[in-house]
């Protein structure tokens, strides 16, 4: 999943300040699921700048609302829902970065008599698993060329700090990586996997170059499928 | 020859080497870098440079290396893969190669994190052992990665590291051998302290012949005091110090420590000279640049061979 983290409770409180009528918009996935953009998550927020603006006797209107993704357009089309969206004069959306961006350019194209605001209240982190209660790690940078068949299942791109593709580098210590004794090093993993699974022998050719053309570094991506496009 | 440095020579001649090392200024300052280079001249066969080592912005290993020739010494260029795309690296390799830099070191490099500017963004496109290969293809078929040809002759005797300390230390000879078979020419490992694991660790070297295939050179640090053996034992990733060594510098009582570090230095040095696989020592007396004519003078190794 997407996971992220609730901007300070500041920050937000400055990014809405000139505005009355504010829309905080839940996303009921990703950031649902990781305890940082969901329906409970909306209302507290809500709640909470009700409360910062109206101590300070600023007369603030603030509604919370949800959708189940706010990265897919038939989840925002209710037109009794758009009539809200329009009415807000801005809407801080508490989903990924994907839901913000998404939010915004499906509201500005399906309501064309007044331009709609959307900002973030989330501040997106990574691609994760939930590893446990209130623990999430990064498991997948999306580089777009699954290497994980050699490397017994850990992906030594997102989770070795330097994304070595030649084993652990000098500062590999009792399993710990160099930057971070709370981090595990990717490659002691690896190994002790491939071990255990007699399958050590793959990691002792040299892995060549990585074509990084189908990760970030080549360019903003595009997912085309022709089959599905009408 | 591989490049033809004095470096390479030696070995090539069977020599006992001794490498250098020198940390450049962090800025522009020459006559830091002409101060070390006097220190270490006639007393080690060439200097490592370092490449913003522990990820703090210093002048660059290439100009430093450039003054070093100037200077009438033979640099060891160090390359890290965290501040260089492939590009850069290329394009860098051959402003070396113009400027008579004839020994390189290709390391992955420590985190930006440990630095100065942890703020930064990183680069790690490819790693050391590709760097490695990629640096041997250069040479051997006069290719850059894509393909295409070099414009000239580029020569460069191709050092690696290896980290006998680190972890997991049954997979370290592995490691060594994916460089050996990249194409390394010679290795510089991490300070050596833990004699018993390193000689662990070279039998494994030995029985897999891989120091018939590139030369090792040990990696050696006088200790200059108690604390910096415990802050380096503490902090310093991949290095370990028995208790023993720490008792030494401390048994040797207040005034007497830096002279104790020194004669620890010199008896690992000649225990390290008969150790089977080794073909040298590579000598990194950080910031005691002063101290390695008496410590080369002590164990002996003076004067350096000339070809």
């Amino acid at each position: 999943m997407i996971t992220a983290d609730r901007k300070p409770f500041e920050e937000i409180k400055e990014s809405v300040k000139d505005y009355k009528k504010i829309m905080v918009l839940g996303c009921e996935t990703c950031v649902a699921i990781c305890q940082a953009g969901g329906e409970k998550e909306a209302e507290i927020l809500a709640s909470e700048l009700r409360l910062a603006f109206g101590n300070e006797g600023n007369k603030v209107e603030v509604n919370d609302e949800l959708v189940v993704r706010q990265c897919d357009d038939e989840f925002m089309a209710d037109p009794a829902f758009l009539e809200k969206v329009k009415e807000a004069d801005v809407i801080l959306s508490i989903a990924c970065g994907v839901g913000v961006q998404h939010a915004c350019k499906f509201f500005n194209r399906v309501i064309t008599d007044k331009p709609i605001r959307v900002i973030p209240g989330l501040n997106t982190t990574f691609m994760g698993a939930n590893i446990d209660v209130g623990l999430w790690e990064e498991r997948c940078l999306g580089c777009g060329d699954c290497v994980l068949e050699k490397t017994g299942g850990i992906c030594p791109i997102a989770r070795c700090a330097k994304s070595l593709l030649n084993g652990p580098c000098g500062g590999s210590s009792d399993g710990k990586c160099e930057i971070n004794k709370e981090l595990d090093c990717a490659w002691n993993l690896i190994i002790e996997r491939l071990e255990v699974l007699g399958d050590l022998e793959r990691i002792k050719p040299v892995e060549m170059y990585k074509d990084w053309r189908s990760s970030y570094s080549g360019g903003p991506r595009k997912r085309v499928r022709e089959d599905l496009r009408l | 020859m591989k490049s033809g440095s004095n470096l390479e020579r030696l070995l090539e001649k069977g020599e006992f080497v001794v490498t250098g090392e020198l940390g450049p200024p962090k800025g522009p300052d020459v006559d830091v870098v002409k101060k070390k280079a006097a220190m270490l001249k006639g007393n080690v066969d060439a200097v490592n440079i370092t490449d913003n080592q522990t990820a703090i912005v210093r002048m660059s290993s290439i100009a430093t290396a450039k003054i070093l020739i100037e200077e009438g010494l033979e640099p060891n260029m160090q390359m890290v893969a965290r501040d260089r795309n492939r590009i850069a690296m290329m394009s860098d390799l051959f402003g070396a190669s113009a400027f008579g830099i004839k020994n390189m070191l290709c390391l992955s490099g420590d985190h930006q994190s440990f630095g100065n500017h942890p703020e930064a963004k990183n680069v790690f496109d490819i790693d050391s052992i590709q760097m490695i290969y990629m640096v041997k293809t250069m040479r051997d078929d006069h290719k850059m990665i894509c393909g295409e040809e070099i414009e000239g002759d580029f020569k460069m005797f191709i050092g690696a590291a290896s980290n006998p300390f680190a972890d997991p230390f049954q997979y370290r000879v592995h490691r060594l051998a994916k460089k050996v078979e990249a194409g390394v020419d010679f290795i510089q490992t991490q300070c050596i302290y833990d004699m018993k694991r390193f000689k662990e660790f070279m039998k494994q070297v030995v029985d897999m012949g891989l120091h018939e295939k590139c030369k090792i050179l040990a990696g050696v640090t006088p200790l200059k005091s108690v604390g910096m053996a415990r802050y380096m034992a503490a902090n310093v990733s991949g290095i370990i110090i028995p208790e023993e060594i720490i008792d030494r510098l401390k048994g040797a009582g207040k005034g007497n420590v830096a002279t104790e570090g020194i004669k620890i230095l010199c008896e690992q040095m000649q225990e390290l000279k008969e150790t089977e696989g080794i073909a040298g020592i590579h000598l990194m007396a950080i910031e005691w640049e002063h101290k390695v004519a008496e410590i080369m003078e002590k164990v002996g190794f003076l004067p350096r061979p000339t070809i």
